[in-house]
């Protein structure tokens, strides 16, 4: 049926197109043409494959070979050697810096080694609304091999031997945590599935949720055999109304094949899942406010000790995990802990799942061995920074994290190494800044932030963080003092050493390691009233230089809030008591009359 | 139509495997894959419409050896909405940016003719356990 | 405010969620969601109601509404705008969008126009990072929004 048997893919991203990529297309047409070979080989224009920087890149199929940096004058051979005699053209094949071996196929390339999947596994391959897709991939083996094969004791080994640490932030080795919920004697445990997913601009658990919600499921019954509970509780935010619905229909089908519920697989093993709704609050992915919240109460956390393991849930033994976490746990066990240990870092086994957004030019997620380089997530996976702008810094860590300057680009990421140059893991969202961004405006975004979310509970978090805003919102407006950077850092580690829980104590982050990597633009604002990125807009305005201002009208049709008059032919002026500062304006006007001061 | 043991369990496993390998030998008619990603993100760019337009197309030519999924998300949030079309023993084609008029041509094209759609390939570079 | 017919029926059809179900430990919140559901805010009237049919202190269930920000006290405007203020969108200039929605139409993130058609929110992250800066409208997400563009969206709406 399939009239092709060969296809050639040319990439026609921008970086390629840069490199000729278009001439070339249009020379192995013309020489598939010229073989006569027309109807048997096709040539195909791509979009990016990310691999800018060795482009123009050809990939020929179904032999899955890959060149690298083609030339146009390259055509001519590769159709000759490689289309007409199957020969590939080994001078084209890519080199692996500081290895002679040429690599053939382009899935033994070590920039496509970069993202391994194991969370992500069965994202966008299954269809997550049928349970015999998830079956047919291995799903509930893992689950069968446990209550078959393993007592609760050599499950708990196993566990630890992995080095699994959890992916809601703290990075606690899982295995311990299970062993404490199961060393607990009690009539009642519990297990919850942490789906509250409240760091903004983060969205990797509720992928997999909405892509491989039976791995959650699966993980879960196997965590609790571990720990001699029955009963598992899913907490996920009602704003995910997708990954929800796929939830439902996934414990829905699973108890109906048996493998939620009384007795599964006839082992004797009981467990079954509910769903229990967020409400919109960012602390209640904390695991004790987490806790009241499915009690029904208001979601404040509470001092620990004692810990969950010991009194969660109605006072039961209980065992918080993470969605990702979870989701990583049927291929260990399949696997063996060897296998996932042999992947990542010292400290930091497996893969870790970012959602890598803001001003970087392949927005997705990615999953990624611990111990890769932050420059290898940006500029590789990521295909560096939009707009051919300059990189500035990435956040990680959500509120609770900070800002990474270039000069750490090279760390390779683990929970240790992101500490220590004062960010965090956290849950895994990764903001990319650019030279646009203005990082007082950053640090102030992320207090806000804090300050909505602060339960109130405690006075530092409650009271410290609004100061804290105040001050950087003076700042912003041109209106601090160098004071006023003193006190930022004070009240910062005040907050940082007294408050009651994890938001509090690490709230001051984004401002502390802002201050610390770019404190000139601090001082820009306060001493020299300037905002160097152009983003504070009390401290910049919009003018038109009448000297230049053609009368056009551009500039007034594009203005989104109408505040600037003028007529054809005539001189145009901004309001600048309703100018919101958005910049249309000068973007529109073809003359450079329109300035920002 | 619960399953009772471990033993079940793997025997309908390699059950839907085979059913799978089957497709992929081409032995019946079901052969082809194509495959939609609609999480939040493909779904808020649009990929419904294109999913019932590519079944819809499907359904005009008559095509009978193509099964159509729904999946999550395969990571490409910058190119939703993304299609995945898999011929049985060939590497996966990924699609990004799709729209629905694409993806009739998607069917029309690479589906039935087994020809690729020009500028709509993108990369897919992870690898899988 | 006076009980109609219609509340009535909608204070009937809280009753019949309470009833069925399981257990009231800890139901709460999922009651609060059910309620939210059925009558599009949480007045007072509502709180009270909930209270008795779950034996609590009305403080206490005051104390959770005003807790989450997903309970509304106020009546919504027929059509909720979202603006995204995640991080991703943040970045992506959804400052500039939120300003010139209140602009447009005159009001303050968390208000609702006096006509009663428009409310305006500020949203954090509605998971679609990668069409950043995010509107969504109604459930319907508007991606990849420039400024300017926010008024042709309005519109749409105005005319249903
Ligand atoms: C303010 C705050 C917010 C948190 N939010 C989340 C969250 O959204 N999701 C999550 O899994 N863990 C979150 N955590 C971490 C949890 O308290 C807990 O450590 C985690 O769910 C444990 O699971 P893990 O060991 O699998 O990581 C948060 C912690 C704090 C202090
Ligand atoms: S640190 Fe903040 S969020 Fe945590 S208990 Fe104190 S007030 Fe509440
Ligand atoms: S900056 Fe924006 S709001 Fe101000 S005048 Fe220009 S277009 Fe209008
Ligand atoms: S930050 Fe706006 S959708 Fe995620």
């Amino acid at each position: 049926m399939s009239t092709y048997r060969m296809h050639l893919l040319v990439c026609g991203g921008t970086g390629c197109q840069a490199s000729d990529s278009r001439q070339l297309a249009d020379n192995l047409q013309a020489q598939v043409l010229m073989a006569g070979m027309g109807k048997e080989v096709q040539v195909v224009t791509t979009g990016c494959f990310g691999f800018c920087e060795k482009g123009p890149i050809v990939k020929v199929l179904p032999d899955n070979i890959f060149y690298v940096e083609v030339k146009p004058a390259d055509a001519e051979e590769i159709v000759s050697e490689h289309v007409l005699k199957g020969r590939p053209v080994n001078r084209l094949l890519y080199v692996e810096p500081g290895m002679k071996e040429r690599i053939a196929e382009h899935r033994e390339m070590p920039f496509y080694k970069k993202q391994l999947r194991i969370a992500l596994r069965n994202c966008g391959f299954i269809d997550p609304e049928d349970i015999n897709e998830y079956i047919s991939v291995d799903g509930y083996q893992a689950l069968g091999k446990v209550l078959t094969e393993m007592t609760p004791d050599a499950l708990l080994v196993l566990m630890k031997k992995s080095g699994l640490r959890g992916r809601g932030g703290g990075g606690f080795p899982t295995g311990l945590k299970w062993e404490a919920a199961a060393r607990n004697k009690s009539d009642k445990k519990y297990i919850i599935c942490n789906a509250d997913e409240g760091d903004p601009g983060a969205f990797m658990d509720r992928s997999i949720l909405e892509g491989d919600p039976h791995s959650v499921l699966e993980a879960m019954a196997i965590a609790g055999y571990a720990t001699g509970a029955d009963c598992g509780y899913i907490y996920i935010r009602a704003e995910y109304p997708l990954a929800i619905h796929r939830l439902v229909i996934a414990i829905g089908q699973a108890r109906q094949a048996g493998l939620l519920g009384e007795n599964i697989l006839g082992t004797g093993f009981s467990f079954d899942i509910e769903i229990k709704y967020g409400a919109g609050a960012f602390v209640c992915g904390e695991e004790t406010a987490l806790i009241h919240s499915i009690e029904g109460e208001r979601g404040e956390p509470t001092n620990k000790p004692p810990f969950p393991a010991e009194s969660g849930l109605w006072e039961k033994p209980t065992c918080v995990n993470n969605v990702e976490t979870f989701a990583n746990v049927p291929p260990i066990i399949l696997n063996g802990p060897e296998w996932f240990s042999s992947i990542g870092s010292e400290k930091s086994k497996g893969t870790k799942v970012f959602a890598l957004a803001g001003k970087v030019n392949n927005v997705g997620l990615v999953e990624v061995p611990m111990g890769i380089k932050l420059r290898e997530i940006i500029f590789d996976i990521g295909g560096g920074i939009k707009d051919g702008k300059k990189f500035k810094s990435v956040q990680t860590g959500g509120p609770s994290g900070g800002c990474i300057p270039a000069e750490h680009l090279d760390t390779p990421i683990d929970y240790e190494n992101l500490t220590r140059i004062g960010s965090m893991m956290g849950s895994g969202g990764m903001i990319v800044l650019d030279e646009d961004d203005c990082m007082v405006n950053v640090a102030k975004f992320y207090l806000e932030f804090t300050c909505d979310e602060s339960c109130g509970k405690c006075t530092p978090c409650r009271v410290g963080n609004k100061r804290l805003h105040e001050i950087l919102t003076r700042i912003t407006e041109g209106k601090g003092t160098m004071k006023d950077l003193d006190n930022l850092k004070e009240l910062g580690g005040i907050i940082k050493d007294t408050a009651l829980c994890g938001l509090g104590q690490t709230s001051p982050n984004p401002v502390l390691s802002t201050m610390k990597y770019f404190w000139d633009e601090y001082v820009a604002h306060v001493v020299d009233k300037r905002c160097p990125a152009g983003v504070c807009t009390a401290l910049l305005s919009y003018y038109v230089l009448p000297d230049n201002c053609i009368g056009c009208t551009a500039c007034r049709r594009v203005c989104p809030v109408s505040c600037i008059s003028g007529e054809v032919k005539k001189v145009h002026e901004i309001d600048q008591t309703k100018c919101i500062k958005c910049g249309a304006c000068q973007k529109a006007c073809k003359f450079g009359a329109i300035v920002r001061k | 139509m619960g399953i009772k043991s471990l033993d079940e369990l793997k025997s309908l496993r390699d059950k839907l495997k085979t059913d799978i390998n089957i497709r992929a030998s081409g032995e019946i008619d079901s052969n082809i894959r194509v495959v939609v990603g609609m999480a939040t993100c493909g779904i808020a760019a649009g990929a419904r419409p294109v999913f019932t337009a590519m079944v819809d197309e499907a359904r005009m030519l008559e095509l009978g050896n193509v099964t159509f999924v729904q999946s999550g998300c395969m990571g490409a949030c910058h190119s939703e909405p993304t299609v995945e079309v898999r011929f049985p023993g060939l590497e996966p084609i990924l699609y990004g940016n799709v729209t629905a008029e694409a993806g009739r041509e998607i069917v029309r094209r690479h589906v039935r003719n087994g020809e690729l759609v020009q500028n709509l390939i993108i990369g897919r570079p992870f690898e899988t356990v | 405010m006076c009980k109609n017919a219609l509340t009535e029926e909608k204070f009937r059809e809280l009753d019949a969620y309470v009833a069925s179900l399981p257990e009231r430990k800890g139901a709460l919140i999922a009651v609060l969601h059910k309620a939210q559901e059925i009558f599009g805010y949480l007045p007072e009237e509502v709180q009270l109601h909930v209270a008795r049919l779950l034996d609590l202190p009305a403080a206490n269930v005051y104390g959770v509404v005003s807790f989450y920000s997903f309970f509304a006290e106020e009546p919504r405007g027929d059509h909720v705008i979202n603006v995204c203020m995640g991080t991703a969108c943040f970045v992506r200039g959804a400052e500039i969008i939120l300003k010139e929605l209140e602009a447009d139409l005159g009001i303050k993130a968390g208000q609702t126009t006096p006509d009663g058609l428009f409310s305006i929110d500020a949203l954090r992250c509605v998971g679609a990072c990668g069409l950043a800066p995010v509107v969504m409208v109604d459930g319907k997400v508007y991606g990849r929004v420039k400024p300017g563009e926010i008024s042709s969206i309005i519109k749409e709406f105005m005319e249903v």
